[in-house]
């Protein structure tokens, strides 16, 4: 039995076929796993090591060193809020203490209705609307307690806002094509581009 | 005077709300680059980049063609991407990438064929989801107008893109950390040599890495030539370059100058620009090219935005992102919010660079928190001289990579300059400007 959907397991077997070594599809194929639950179960781990032929401990171990990869449940939300050094003179160590406290939740930590986890972020490159506030991937650019607050409150009541999906879900377009170029005619163009060049420049 | 005339090369699309689409790119000569190498040999492509002196914008700051020409000869060779873009207060790909995709899958697509690569990979940071979704979707179009996939573009060359989703890390900006991601590994950093990339690179083959606004130069470079490009600034630095300013300035934001034509003091304080400190303060200390970068101060605003200007003062301009502190920053505050970013960001494979930044880092928070003695400053100088023998810039390396080596330059610049402060942490218990 598969732990992905059968539509997910699909994707990441498109996934695979991108690459010159299976592995590299290793991380892409996280990322889809975890929009399932928001975080990688080791059920998922397992199906992901079977797709990429690696062990799962070897999924694990990668796992363990990104940040976006996460084995530990997370809330619907995750909020990120940045606080490097364009937002460290912006006020983001006070941004990220007023949404521990909109959210009730400490950095690190899920609220206990499961809506919110709070992080403290390192710079996510938008240094020019600070403090930096993402959720679930998406720049919210909330610079200002109320702005945030108004923004949680919306997303508290259960509205939908268009722009932030559920937590784990990295991107929303998929590749329309795998691959195209078949690796014997792309070998045969570039010797052939290879020689007509050579005899150019010589 | 700020020099504000020079074309925009990168950014002339930005300004439309709907830059990002196929059908703007094709209205504003979008892909005309492209069809032009295509009817030129790959050397004449690689000559044209050559002239152009287009220097590597990811930070490093190395000739694009140069890297290009010493790719190893070989049946199999690849083109990889860096778009990662995690090195602190740097946010000028994060505006190519979402504002302008196609333009860098054409400078993609200009540079693979020129360098003859197999296959090209676009990785992009984890955190840039609506970046990913642009890029993908720009991608997906590109292949259905035919400048992607099988003879692109009725031309008999064929090549495939992918984009590939980081998952956060920064160390995964280093180039050969960026290729063990890319191959489903933990970012660790690869030993050069051997492990140039060009030489051994993506599963062991010849692999250039080049950074997004590197690739974004190049459609303007193929369609107005090289000398065009070159005109533009001062050789070395030619043609323009992206400034991400931040901090203390009015109006921070993404600004495309002409190299050396301009100076910090133009970038901070022209009205057009940065607009100066809101404040009414004063430039305390600014950073010059990203947090790995010794800092600048006061007597420095009227250096040269260029590559080799900067140098010459002991900074570098790195990844172009500039950092202003005013008068009522704290410097030890900032230094030490510096180091434990490199702390936490450390892959852990060199001892001085995992236990060093962990030690600076917290011999940083207790001055900062007035639990620090007189003695912590040699201290902390004598960890960076471990990390980085000398203190020199560039840095002496002891690691597998320079993200330790870079660790001392926001400690080494915030003590020299501002020792006295650090003195009155001490002497006060704390902070006083909290
Ligand atoms: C710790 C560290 C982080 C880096 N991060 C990036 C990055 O985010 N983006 C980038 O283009 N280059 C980054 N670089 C530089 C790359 O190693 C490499 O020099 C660059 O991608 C080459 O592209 P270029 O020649 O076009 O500049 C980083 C280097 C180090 C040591
Ligand atoms: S210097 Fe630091 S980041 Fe670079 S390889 Fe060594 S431990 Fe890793």
């Amino acid at each position: 039995m598969s732990a992905l959907t059968p539509d997910r397991r699909t994707r990441a077997e498109h996934l695979v076929a991108l690459y010159p070594e299976k592995r590299s599809a290793l991380i892409p194929i996280c990322h889809i796993a975890q929009e399932q639950e928001g975080h990688l179960t080791d059920e998922l781990m397992i199906e992901v090591a079977e797709l990429v032929g690696v062990t799962p401990a070897e999924v694990q171990g990668t796992v363990s060193f990104y940040d976006m990869l996460r084995i530990e449940p997370v809330g619907k939300y995750v909020v990120s809020v940045c606080t490097n050094i364009a937002c460290l003179l912006a006020g983001g160590e006070e941004m990220l203490e007023h949404v521990e406290k909109t959210t009730g939740t400490r950095r690190g930590g899920t609220s206990s209705d499961g809506m919110f986890t709070v992080e403290e972020a390192e710079c996510l490159a938008d240094c020019d609307v600070v403090p930096c506030v993402q959720i679930n991937n998406r720049f919210v650019r909330t610079t200002t307690p109320e702005t945030f607050d108004a923004l949680a409150a919306r997303l508290r009541s259960g509205e939908t806002v268009t722009d932030i999906p559920t937590s784990g879900i990295v991107s929303r377009v998929e590749r329309s094509v795998g691959l195209v170029a078949d690796p014997e005619v792309v070998a045969q163009e570039r010797s052939a581009l290879r020689a007509s060049d050579q005899k150019a420049t010589s | 005077m700020s020099q504000l005339t020079a074309p925009k090369i990168v950014t002339s699309r930005i300004g439309f709300d709907d830059s990002f689409t196929l059908d703007r790119f094709l209205a504003t000569g979008g892909y005309e680059g492209l069809r032009k190498a295509l009817t030129m040999s790959p050397s004449e492509v690689c000559a044209q980049v050559d002239a152009a002196s287009l220097l590597g914008r990811g930070g490093a700051g190395f000739p694009a063609g140069r890297k290009w020409s010493m790719l190893r000869k070989n049946d199999v060779s690849y083109l990889v991407i860096n778009g990662d873009e995690s090195e602190p207060a740097t946010f000028k790909d994060h505006l190519l990438i979402e504002r302008d995709p196609h333009q860098l899958i054409e400078g993609v697509l200009i540079a693979a064929y020129a360098l003859q690569v197999n296959q090209a990979f676009i990785f992009i940071r984890g955190e840039f989801a609506l970046g990913l979704e642009r890029l993908q979707s720009a991608l997906n179009d590109a292949y259905a107008y035919g400048a992607v996939g099988t003879k692109i573009l009725n031309s008999s060359f064929s090549i495939d893109l992918v984009v590939h989703p980081g998952a956060g890390a920064y160390i995964c900006g280093e180039e050969t950390s960026l290729l063990e991601s890319l191959e489903g590994k933990r970012g660790f950093p690869r030993i050069k040599p051997p492990f140039f990339p060009a030489a051994i690179g993506l599963y062991g083959e010849p692999t250039v890495v080049n950074n997004v606004e590197t690739m974004s130069n190049l459609p303007w470079i193929i369609s107005n030539g090289g000398d065009a490009f070159a005109a533009l600034g001062e050789t070395p630095s030619t043609g323009t370059r992206l400034f991400a300013l931040a901090g203390h300035v009015r109006n921070p934001g993404v600004y495309e100058l002409e190299m050396v034509k301009n100076t910090f003091r133009d970038l901070i304080f022209d009205p057009a620009l940065g607009g100066g400190i809101p404040s009414g303060g004063r430039v305390k200390a600014f950073i010059p090219g990203g947090v790995s970068a010794p800092w600048f101060y006061e007597e420095d605003l009227d250096t040269p935005l260029g590559q080799g200007q900067v140098a010459d003062k002991g900074s570098m301009l790195g990844s172009g992102s500039v950092v202003v502190m005013d008068d009522s920053t704290c410097m030890v505050r900032a230094a030490w919010r510096i180091t434990r970013f490199f702390s936490r960001e450390s892959c852990g494979q060199c001892t001085p660079c995992r236990e060093g930044s962990g030690w600076l880092e917290r011999i940083l928070y207790r001055l900062e928190h007035g639990e620090g003695r007189v003695e912590d400053l040699d201290l902390l100088l004598d960890l960076c001289d471990n990390i980085a023998p000398g203190l020199s810039w560039p840095p002496q390396q002891t690691t597998i990579c320079v993200l330790g080596p870079s660790i001392p330059s926001s400690i080494h610049s915030a003590i020299s300059h501002f020792r006295d402060e650090f003195l009155a942490h001490v002497k006060e218990g704390g902070c006083s400007y909290a």
